[in-house]
């Protein structure tokens, strides 16, 4: 039996964040499946990182910058190009307050 | 009794340089057609990754440094993860526990007790700015809004301050002079009208023996200094008449409504975003290297407070004309111009701060855009010196100047309105006066002095300002005592 790290409260709060929507039944599935999954990441826990890092980036190499150069950007229907809802040059989006 | 004001600033200013901040897409967007200035990395399309424009990183560290800051040698980006049509990305790049710069501060002083007051910036950090949403027709009826990311990608620096602002007026102080820190820096032009500098602001009331902080309101889109100073105004009334009701402030983000002077209801906390900030795993850390901070520490320009020392000495003019002058880098700029070319430099700020400044506010105009440069009010100023004109007919020829552009001695020239140097014409004026008058002029000779200035008016009114007061003035008394 695995911990229970994860709540169904949680995997509601997410969904909600992510604006996803879900029945109870897929709610319990996925509580269940996350618990798991962390439950299997505690493997890490045997390893001694007393003297490591925390590591957020894997490479390690300084910063690349950009020179401060204007180049052509691209033209407005290319840009447009993807998109099914247009007008006057604009996205068209539904309306958000 | 939760009666003592507390606000917080957070400021957005963009970084004026040519390229944005992670592609080679121009800043310069206002006026531009809509999503004609954007490319795969600002619109975040797959595949495409940013790369850190080196002057936005130059002006950002001028720009802590300038406010005292500790420069973070390792900094960090975040996603800051929000949906928004106004992100293409659905995140903005921004910095979360490791900003650029921290724990600063900056002085204001405010003009009512002369007190200094130390204001701590918690931290400078940048951030890419977002797209723009434009609501065709009504806002509340229509169904859909349209995009454009024309100003996706433009760099900001944000700017944090402690809560240690304890009044509106504080807070507006700190705000104009934040702004002309900005502008002599040359990292931002400072417009608040057209948002390149924006402001939000946090206030709460608390008991003044208490140190913890009340429940805060956040208060968002004011755009002009005057209104950040009434939005702030209206926060601290409506709070504490809630209190007073024994109603507890909620915390909730509010929007000023300028047209209707109130600021209203935005989301409340329980609506409010978790943005699941994380590391942005398409920029490394930014290393910043000390002596790149050293070199920019010592190449700062001059600063406003520096300036406006160096106008206090250098042109004798009093603390408060040196303050206003240097409040905007444009009009300190205009006053060093005049001086350089007229040296009555009182005369000058007079002007400048009057008349000028008084045309340039009733018309919207900005100092960089005055119809009157520098030169033109010098060349004026020089004809009030030779007597051509007097000063009240100079306001006069002012207003035209404005309204025209034209020299000063082109419009006497063509209007003919030179002062009336012809003492017989002035002598007929005078008797006219004093005909018209017994009365004064009986007060006068029994030693009234204010009766010879109502009659120095009339002369001037009849001649409509071209004579020279000073000549009218000596000229009366003589007159009379010669009667």
């Amino acid at each position: 039996m695995t911990e229970k790290i994860i709540t169904k409260k949680e995997v509601e709060y997410v969904a909600k964040l992510a604006k996803l929507e879900f029945n109870e039944e897929e709610k319990e599935e996925f509580t269940s499946q996350l618990n798991s999954i962390l439950d299997y990441f505690k493997k890490l826990n045997e390893l001694d990182t007393e003297r490591v890092e925390p590591t957020a980036y894997v490479i390690s190499m300084p910063n690349l910058l950009n020179e401060d150069k204007v180049k052509p950007s691209l033209p407005q229907d290319e840009v447009l190009f993807n998109s099914k809802y247009v007008k006057k040059g604009y996205f068209k989006v539904p309306k958000i307050m | 009794m939760r009666e003592e004001v507390v606000i917080g600033l957070e400021i957005h200013i963009q970084l004026m340089t040519k390229a944005k901040m992670f592609c080679h897409c121009s800043t310069d967007y206002i006026g531009k057609e809509p999503n004609t200035n954007t490319c795969p990395v600002c619109l975040g399309l797959p595949g495409s990754l940013p790369v850190l424009n080196k002057k936005v990183l130059e002006f950002a560290i001028r720009t802590a440094v300038a406010l005292n800051c500790e420069i973070n040698q390792v900094s960090r980006f975040h996603r800051k993860n929000y949906f928004y049509p106004d992100l293409p990305k659905a995140y903005q790049i921004s910095q979360y526990d490791s900003p650029l710069g921290a724990s600063g501060y900056m002085e204001i002083s405010l003009p009512e007790n002369k007190e200094k007051r130390r204001i701590r910036i918690t931290r400078v950090h940048l951030e890419e700015d977002a797209g723009k949403l434009i609501h065709e027709g009504d806002i509340a009826s229509s169904s859909y809004s349209l995009v454009d990311y024309n100003r996706c990608g433009i760099p900001l620096a944000e700017i944090v301050t402690e809560p240690d602002f304890r009044s509106p007026e504080e807070a507006r102080i700190f705000l104009v002079k934040l702004r002309s820190i900005v502008q002599h820096l040359g990292v931002c032009d400072g417009n608040m009208e057209e948002g390149s500098m924006r402001c939000d602001a946090n206030v709460s009331l608390r008991d003044a023996k208490s140190s913890t902080l009340g429940t805060k309101a956040e208060i968002k889109n004011m755009n002009s200094f005057k209104a950040v100073k009434k939005a702030l105004q209206f926060e601290v009334d409506r709070q504490k008449k809630l209190l007073a009701e024994g109603i507890e402030i909620i915390q909730e983000t509010r929007h000023w409504d300028e047209s209707k002077s109130v600021t209203i209801l935005m989301r409340s906390k329980e609506e409010a975003h978790d943005y699941r900030y994380f590391p942005e795993p398409d920029l490394l850390p930014l290393k910043v290297d000390l002596k790149m901070v050293e070199e920019i520490r010592r190449s700062l320009p001059e600063l406003p407070e520096a300036r406006r020392e160096r106008f206090i000495k250098n042109y004798q003019i009093p603390e408060y004309d040196a303050e206003i002058l240097t409040s905007s880098k444009a009009l300190g700029d205009f006053y060093e111009k005049a001086a350089s070319l007229y040296s009555h430099s009182k005369v000058l700020s007079n002007w400048i701060m009057g008349e000028l400044m008084r045309y340039l506010n009733e018309n919207k105009v900005e100092i960089e855009d005055s119809p009157i440069s520098p030169e033109k009010l010098v060349g004026m100023l020089k004809l009030i010196d030779e007597g051509i004109v007097s000063g009240k007919m100079a306001k006069g020829i002012f207003e035209k100047m404005f309204k025209t552009g034209k020299d000063a001695s082109k419009i006497v020239k063509e209007s003919g309105i030179t002062q009336i140097t012809d003492k017989n014409e002035l002598f007929a004026v005078i008797d006219i006066v004093i005909k018209e008058n017994p009365r004064s002029v009986e007060d006068f000779s029994e030693g009234k002095e204010k009766a010879l200035h109502y009659l120095v008016g009339q002369v001037m009114h009849y001649t409509k300002g071209r004579a020279k007061p000073g000549f009218v003035f000596e000229a009366l008394k003589q007159r009379i005592k010669k009667i």
